[in-house]
């Protein structure tokens, strides 16, 4: 009877989403304890994270959203779980590429640096899934900073000089903003003595709350969050730690920064800016800045990448550029939400497959010939053909050419766009996506040529390459999955998301 | 001007001293140093705001957050430290290379 009492008030999804918190953190631990069976336990842990975001996945299909009060305590003073469904593609997105880069990770790391890896990259797990499931701003504070210490950690692995500048630069970037971001939260914490997403969200819409909210307080909370925020996604021109960062890194690292970390962080902006700041930012100047810093983004980003000489900096400009198109979203959605918010989904998660793909290529590449000179790639096409077919896979979902993930952002986001008649925004879509043909194909080309200087080839192994094949095949078919995909984009709960069709 | 409003404007002058030092400063040292100072101002407004009005008993939740927030700066500067050392013994200089030197 007592059980059943307990099951009746612990339902299946609240054990899903706390496994999704407890299971990679007690996997960080074993790993710690147990350093000579890490590779098993991480490649076991994010697995049975897998798993766990689906049955979450099932329950939120059948309940629709969900909130869980940890221990009993909820909001106000408690810390809440919250899933919808955003939360779960986010979170099935990290699980997906986060398992593909795990398998990757067991043949990549030799044993003395996978002991280092393993313990890490599931704190940085731990640190997502709790960031994707958090309902409270200050929580979200606290797995920001567990996310970037983890991120800066798994940057300086390697311990050479270009990876511990670039591990420095990050983690100065990263500290600056989530002090930024925490004095926003503290000045929304005075304002009006909640931390809960739907609580201030509720203050801040009520009519007679409407004076109250345009306190210098709450505006100068939105800009300290706001550019915290923006400096950790790296958006122009706030991204100059990420190539550095990005390029300097091991592949599977790499990968995980440009696919899930700054992806994280832009979550975060997207909830706050459609929730809590809407009545604030709605219609204002401020998502016009935005849209114009994602504009200045694609292009630089994508100029900068077509002048890079070695391939992880080339990948990683990329990413500099693609962030620019999750920005569109916010000139583009305050008119009409829906399509706008289906487009971000979709660029969010195609990006994240394509280029988690792409980095591992780059590192196929790179164990290859032992560098990433693309000028020196040696007639890759032939001699590790896999690896050849997941970058061009990959690049053709970057690129947004059908049938691809990405095509099916971009064309939503294009569509949006022309029905609003800003001419502007089309123009820069597509001159980024021909931007993006440029460098992709420039890659390419070179895969084709014999090298001037020919290098020992090494052997890279089967699952290295298979990984990077599946995940860039994924980017591809998600191109034929929009329904579905869509479709989980609409669990959603009417507190917690107003206006836009969340 | 009642205290708590005072040391909150401390609290943001704090902050700001700490954003300026992090800024021009080159010295890695210096850099956390200030990042130091910008989480001390932090938790003063944090604490000199938890007591809303004078006749009421301050709010204990911005205490919680404030040793929330006390561990996570020392976990940072422990790990900013040793990457200054790891840094310092590979490049013999405790500075960032500039952006334009690559």
């Amino acid at each position: 009877m007592a059980i059943e009492n307990a099951l009746m008030a612990f339902p299946m999804a609240s054990i899903w989403a706390v496994t999704l918190v407890l299971l990679p953190l007690a996997g960080v631990i074993c790993c710690f304890l147990l350093p000579r069976i890490s590779r098993t336990l991480g490649l076991f842990t994010s697995f049975a994270n897998l798993i766990s975001v689906s049955g979450l996945g099932w329950q939120l299909l059948e309940h629709g959203s969900y909130r869980h009060a940890v221990g009993g305590w909820g909001a106000p003073l408690g810390i809440e779980l919250y899933a919808d469904g955003l939360s779960l593609l986010m979170l099935a997105t990290t699980a997906m590429v986060g398992f593909a880069i795990s398998v990757y990770s067991t043949a990549y790391f030799k044993p003395a640096v996978g002991v280092r890896f393993w313990p890490i990259w599931l704190c940085l797990l731990t640190a997502l899934n709790t960031l994707f499931l958090s309902a409270d701003i200050f929580n979200l504070y606290v797995t920001l900073e567990l996310m970037g210490l983890s991120a800066v950690a798994l940057t300086a692995l390697t311990g050479s000089k270009e990876a511990l500048n670039g591990a420095m630069r990050y983690l100065l970037a990263s500290l600056l903003a989530s002090l930024s971001y925490l004095l926003g939260v503290v000045l929304l914490y005075h304002s009006f003595g909640s931390v809960d997403i739907s609580l201030l969200t509720q203050q801040m819409q009520a009519p007679s709350a409407t004076l109250a909210a345009a306190t210098p307080a709450v505006w100068a909370a939105l800009g300290l969050m706001g550019a915290g925020l923006m400096l950790k996604t790296a958006i122009f021109p706030l991204h100059f730690w990420l190539p550095p960062a990005h390029g300097s890194a091991p592949a599977p690292v790499s990968a995980l920064l440009s696919a899930l970390v700054i992806k994280a962080s832009f979550y975060i902006l997207l909830r706050l800016w459609f929730t809590l700041f809407e009545p604030l930012v709605d219609g204002e100047a401020i998502n016009s800045l935005l849209g114009l810093l994602g504009c200045a983004a694609i292009l630089w980003g994508s100029v900068q990448a077509i002048r890079q000489t070695r391939l992880k900096l080339l990948i990683a400009y990329s990413t500099v550029a693609q962030i620019g198109y999750l920005f569109l979203v916010f000139p583009l959605a305050s008119n009409m939400g829906s399509v706008a918010w289906n487009a971000i989904a979709y660029l969010i998660i195609s990006h994240a497959l394509a280029k988690s793909a792409m980095f591992l290529c780059a590192g196929n590449l790179l164990r290859f010939g032992g560098h990433d000179r693309i000028a020196d790639l040696d007639r890759v096409v032939q001699r590790l053909p896999l690896t050849a077919a997941a970058f061009a896979l990959a690049g053709v979902s970057i690129m947004g050419i059908p049938p691809s993930g990405g095509f099916i952002g971009k064309w939503l986001l294009l569509e949006t766009a022309i029905i609003q008649g800003r001419w502007d925004l089309v123009a820069v879509i597509i001159i980024g996506g021909l931007l993006a043909a440029v460098y992709i194909f420039k890659v390419i080309g070179y895969t084709f040529s014999p090298a001037q200087i020919t290098h020992e080839a090494h052997n890279v192994s089967a699952r290295m390459q298979w990984s990077a094949l599946l995940l860039a095949i994924g980017a591809v078919l998600l191109g034929f999955l929009s329904l579905p995909v869509l479709s989980l984009l609409n669990i959603s709960d009417a507190t917690i998301t107003s206006g836009v069709g969340l | 001007m009642n205290p708590a409003n005072f040391y909150a404007l401390v609290g943001i002058g704090l902050f700001c001293i700490g954003l300026f030092g992090m800024i021009i400063n080159s010295h890695l040292l210096r850099k956390i140093l200030a990042f130091n100072i910008m989480g001390s101002g932090v938790f003063l407004v944090l604490v000199a705001l938890g007591r809303r009005a004078e006749n009421l008993p301050a709010d204990p939740v911005p205490h919680a957050m404030v040793i929330t927030g006390i561990v996570v700066a020392v976990s940072a500067t422990a790990l900013a430290l040793t990457l200054m050392i790891k840094v310092a013994t590979q490049t013999g200089q405790a500075t960032l290379p500039d952006e334009d030197d690559k």
